[in-house]
C-alpha cells in the first residue's frame, strides 16, 4: 500500500489502533472478537497496540482510538481528553459512546442523590450525569448500535485503511426491513421505531420479529410526529413511544419534548 | 533471605472491566494484598424503576456484554415468576440450549484468549496466532460455533433479540437446529484438543479452603432455576436468595461484596462442579478425571479446568436437548402475558457463577424495585482473601517479585471476573 495515502491524517499502512472503554458493558469490544471467520485477516490490517480486555502489552502511541462507553464520572473526562490529545482519529464505538446508551436512562430522574441511594444506600459513591463522548471532546467517527454490528466495524476500519470516506446510512431501518420483505410488526401488534431510526443494522430486530428500539439513534430526517401518528393509529400510548425512544439515548432530545417537564418521577 | 515485594497492577489486563491489584511484602511479611475495583457504576437497579416489564430484560442484558444471555434469561424468569407465568417445556428447552451456548462462548473466550497466554508465556492471544496457530484455530472454531448457535436461537450472539417474557419472538427452522446438532457432534474433536492442551498446563499448587455457592441440581447439572446450595450445608429456595447473598459495601470496591457462613464464598464453574459433580454427563465426567479435577476442589486456579469440563457438559447436554426438540411437535413460540402486581426472583448459573434478579411490579407491569446480584460481586471478597493467602504463601516459599506478580494476576483471571457487570 502506498505510504503517501492517508485518511483524516492517518498513514495508511497498518495504522496503530487502540481500544478503550469508559462506562459500558464491553459488549461492543467483544463484537470485534466475534467475527471469527475474518478475525485474523482483520488483525493483519491494523496493529492493535492497546486493548486492555484482551492483551497485557500496551502502548500510548496510536493513531486511531476506539472508545466504548459513556462518561459517568469526572475521572473519565480526563481519560477521554488524554486519548483525544493522542489520537488522530477518535471513534465512538456503540450507542453508549455515541448517545450515552442505556446508562443514560438514569438521567431521566434528574436526581443523582436518589439514584445513588437506590443502589448504595448511604454508602458514598462518586458519579455524575451520563454524557456521550461528544459532550466533552470532538468525535471524528461514530459507529452506532447496541451492540455495534461487527461487519460495520470491519468495514469502517478497512475504509479507514484504504482512505475511503466512511458514511453511515442516513435512511431509516424501514428501508432495510422492507427490502427483506418482512411482515411489518405493526401488523403483528408490536410497535417499532424502524420508521425513524438510522439504518445500517440491516433490520436486525424486525428480521427477528421484534420491533426496533432505536439503538442506532435518529435517521437523518427522523419524523417523530409521523411516528406518533402511526403509534396512535395502532393504539399505542405515549408512554410506550417514550419507553422505546429513551431506551438507548439516541432520541433524548425528542423525549424531552414529548415528556412534559417534571412529569417523570421515581416516587 | 527476607524478601521485599511490591506489586502494583493498575488496571489488570485480560479481564472484563477495571480492577487493580496491590501487594506489598516487607522482610518476608505480608503488609497488604488488595483487590480493588474502581469501575464506574451504572446504577441499573435505579434506572430500571418505572420501566415496562417488556423493556426490563432488554435493558438488563446490557449489564454485561459477555453474559448478556444469562442476564436476559434471569430477568425474564424473574418477570415470569412475578406474573405467575410458567414457561412451556419447549420454551424451557430452547432457553437452556441458548444458555448452554453462551456458557461455551464465554468459557472458550476466557480459556483461550485470557488464560492460555499466561501458560504459554504470551501477553495476549495475538502472538499465539504465530506460535500456536492450530490451537488458536480450535478456539476460533469453537467460539464461532457457540456464537452462531446463540444467533440461531437468540437472534444475535450477544444482547439477544428473540428472547422475550412468555417465550421467543420466533424459533429457528427445524433443519437449522438439526444442523446445529451435527456441528456440535463434530466439535467433540476440537474439545478433545482443548482437553489435551489444558492437560499440558500445570495449575499453580495453591489451596485455600472455601465455601462454594451454586444452584443445586436435582436430576441434571443445573443452569436455570431451582434451589440454592452452599458446600457448607446451607440450602435455600430460589426466592430466599437474600439469605445466600448478604451484600454489603466496602471502601476498596464500587462493587458490593457478599458473605455467607464464612467471611467470603466462591461462585462459578468450580462451585457448580463441587456442588453438582455427580450430575455431569459421562464424557464431561471423564474429562474432569483426566484433567485432575476432583471434588471438593479448593484450588481456585482449577476454576479454569472446571470451565473446560463444563464446555464438554454443555455440548453433550445440548445434543440431548436438540434430539428432544427435533422429536417433538412444536407449539407457539410465545405465550400471552398478563402483568399483575407482584414480586419475582429469577436465578440462573451465568458462566461466572450464580446470578440473581429480583423485581417488584405495579399492577400495570411497571417496575417498582429491582435487585441484581452478580456472580463476580459475590466472588470479590473471596478473591481478596485468596490474594492475601496467595501472596503470603508464595512470599514464604521465597518466590520472586515477577513470579508473585504473575501468580496474583493469574489468580484473579482464574475467577474470570466480569468487573463492569459486578458493579453495574
Ligand atoms: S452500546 Fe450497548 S453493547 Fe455497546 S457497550 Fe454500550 S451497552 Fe454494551
Ligand atoms: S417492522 Fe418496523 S422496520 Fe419493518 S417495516 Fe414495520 S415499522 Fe418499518
Ligand atoms: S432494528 Fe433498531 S434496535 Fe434493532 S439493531 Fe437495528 S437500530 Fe438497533
Amino acid at each position: 500500500m502506498a505510504d503517501t495515502l492517508s485518511y483524516l491524517g492517518v498513514p495508511l499502512s497498518r495504522p496503530r489502533v487502540a481500544f478503550f472503554e469508559l462506562t459500558s458493558c464491553e459488549g461492543c469490544q467483544l463484537q470485534i472478537f466475534n467475527n471469527e471467520a475474518s478475525l485474523l485477516d482483520f488483525l493483519s490490517l491494523v496493529e492493535i497496540v492497546n486493548f486492555r480486555e484482551a492483551m497485557t502489552e500496551k502502548s500510548d502511541d496510536y493513531e486511531i482510538a476506539f472508545i466504548e462507553g459513556s462518561i459517568s464520572r469526572r475521572d473519565e473526562v480526563e481519560k477521554l481528553k488524554k486519548i483525544r490529545r493522542q489520537a488522530k482519529v477518535l471513534v465512538a464505538l456503540g450507542s453508549c459512546a455515541c448517545f450515552g446508551g442505556v446508562n443514560r436512562l438514569r438521567n431521566r430522574f434528574h436526581d443523582l442523590d436518589w439514584v445513588k441511594k437506590e443502589v448504595y444506600g448511604d454508602f458514598p459513591v462518586d458519579t455524575a450525569e451520563v454524557q456521550p463522548l461528544e459532550a466533552q471532546v470532538p468525535v471524528d467517527l461514530k459507529i452506532y448500535g447496541c451492540p455495534i454490528k461487527k461487519e460495520e466495524v470491519e468495514r469502517v476500519i478497512s475504509n479507514l485503511v484504504l482512505g475511503k470516506a466512511v458514511t453511515p446510512p442516513e435512511y431509516p431501518v424501514c428501508m432495510e426491513c422492507k427490502a427483506h420483505e418482512n411482515l411489518c410488526l405493526y401488523e403483528l401488534g408490536e410497535p417499532c421505531l424502524g420508521p425513524i431510526t438510522r439504518a445500517g443494522c440491516d433490520a436486525w430486530c424486525p428480521d427477528n420479529r421484534r420491533g426496533c428500539w432505536g439503538c442506532r439513534g435518529p435517521a437523518e430526517e427522523a419524523n417523530v410526529k409521523e411516528l406518533e401518528k402511526i403509534m396512535r393509529r395502532y393504539h399505542f400510548s405515549r408512554e410506550i413511544i417514550i419507553d422505546r425512544l429513551e431506551c438507548f439515548g439516541g432520541f433524548a432530545a425528542y423525549v424531552d419534548k414529548l415528556r412534559a417537564p417534571g412529569r417523570h418521577t421515581h416516587g | 533471605m527476607k524478601q521485599n515485594v511490591k506489586v502494583n497492577i493498575k488496571p489488570l489486563t485480560r479481564v472484563e472491566g477495571h480492577g487493580n491489584i496491590k501487594i506489598s511484602i516487607k522482610d518476608g511479611r505480608l503488609e497488604e494484598a488488595n483487590w480493588e475495583v474502581v469501575e464506574t457504576p451504572r446504577f441499573f437497579e435505579a434506572l430500571l424503576v418505572g420501566k415496562h416489564y417488556e423493556n426490563v430484560p432488554y435493558i438488563c442484558g446490557r449489564i454485561c456484554g459477555i453474559c448478556s444471555i444469562s442476564h436476559t434469561l434471569a430477568s425474564i424468569r424473574a418477570v415470569e415468576n412475578a406474573f405467575g407465568i410458567v414457561a412451556s417445556r419447549q420454551t424451557t428447552m430452547f432457553r437452556l440450549l441458548l444458555k448452554h451456548m453462551e456458557t461455551m462462548q464465554s468459557h472458550i473466550l476466557h480459556l483461550y484468549f485470557l488464560v492460555a497466554p499466561d501458560f504459554l508465556g504470551a501477553g495476549s492471544v495475538l502472538p499465539l496466532t504465530r506460535t500456536h496457530p492450530e490451537e488458536v484455530q480450535v478456539a476460533l472454531r469453537l467460539k464461532r460455533l457457540a456464537n452462531e448457535a446463540c444467533t440461531l436461537i437468540g437472534g444475535r450472539c450477544l444482547h439477544p433479540i428473540r428472547t422475550v417474557v412468555g417465550g421467543f419472538t420466533m424459533l429457528p427452522a427445524k433443519a437449522e437446529l438439526a444442523r446445529l446438532g451435527r456441528r456440535l457432534e463434530e466439535a467433540r474433536s476440537d474439545l478433545e484438543r482443548a482437553v489435551e492442551l489444558f492437560t499440558s498446563f500445570t495449575m499453580p499448587d495453591f489451596v485455600r479452603e472455601t465455601e462454594f455457592v451454586s444452584l443445586k441440581g436435582d436430576n441434571t447439572y443445573p443452569f436455570i432455576g431451582g434451589n440454592l446450595v452452599s458446600s457448607d450445608g446451607v440450602l435455600k429456595r430460589e426466592d430466599e436468595y437474600l439469605a445466600m447473598t448478604n451484600e454489603y459495601c466496602v471502601e476498596q470496591s464500587t462493587a458490593k461484596w457478599s458473605r455467607l457462613s464464612r467471611p467470603s464464598f466462591a461462585v462459578g464453574a468450580l462451585a457448580r462442579f463441587n456442588n453438582n459433580h455427580a450430575l455431569l454427563q459421562p464424557e464431561a465426567g471423564r474429562a474432569a478425571e483426566r484433567l485432575g479435577l476432583r471434588p471438593v476442589c479448593h484450588n481456585p486456579f482449577m476454576n479454569n479446568i472446571a470451565q473446560l469440563v463444563e464446555c464438554l457438559q454443555v455440548v453433550e447436554d445440548s445434543a440431548l436437548i436438540i434430539d428432544n426438540l427435533l422429536a417433538s411437535e412444536w407449539q407457539e413460540a410465545r405465550q400471552s402475558v398478563t402483568p399483575r402486581r407482584g414480586r419475582g426472583v429469577g436465578v440462573v448459573e451465568a458462566p461466572r457463577g450464580i446470578l440473581y434478579h429480583y423485581y417488584a411490579f405495579d399492577g400495570k407491569g411497571r417496575l417498582e424495585k429491582a435487585d441484581c446480584v452478580i456472580p463476580t460481586s459475590q466472588n470479590h471478597a473471596n478473591i481478596q482473601h485468596d490474594l492475601q493467602a496467595l501472596a503470603a504463601h508464595y512470599a514464604k516459599a521465597g518466590r520472586k517479585d515477577q513470579d508473585i506478580e504473575l501468580l496474583a494476576q493469574m489468580l484473579v483471571r482464574a475467577y474470570d471476573p466480569c468487573i463492569s457487570c459486578s458493579v453495574h
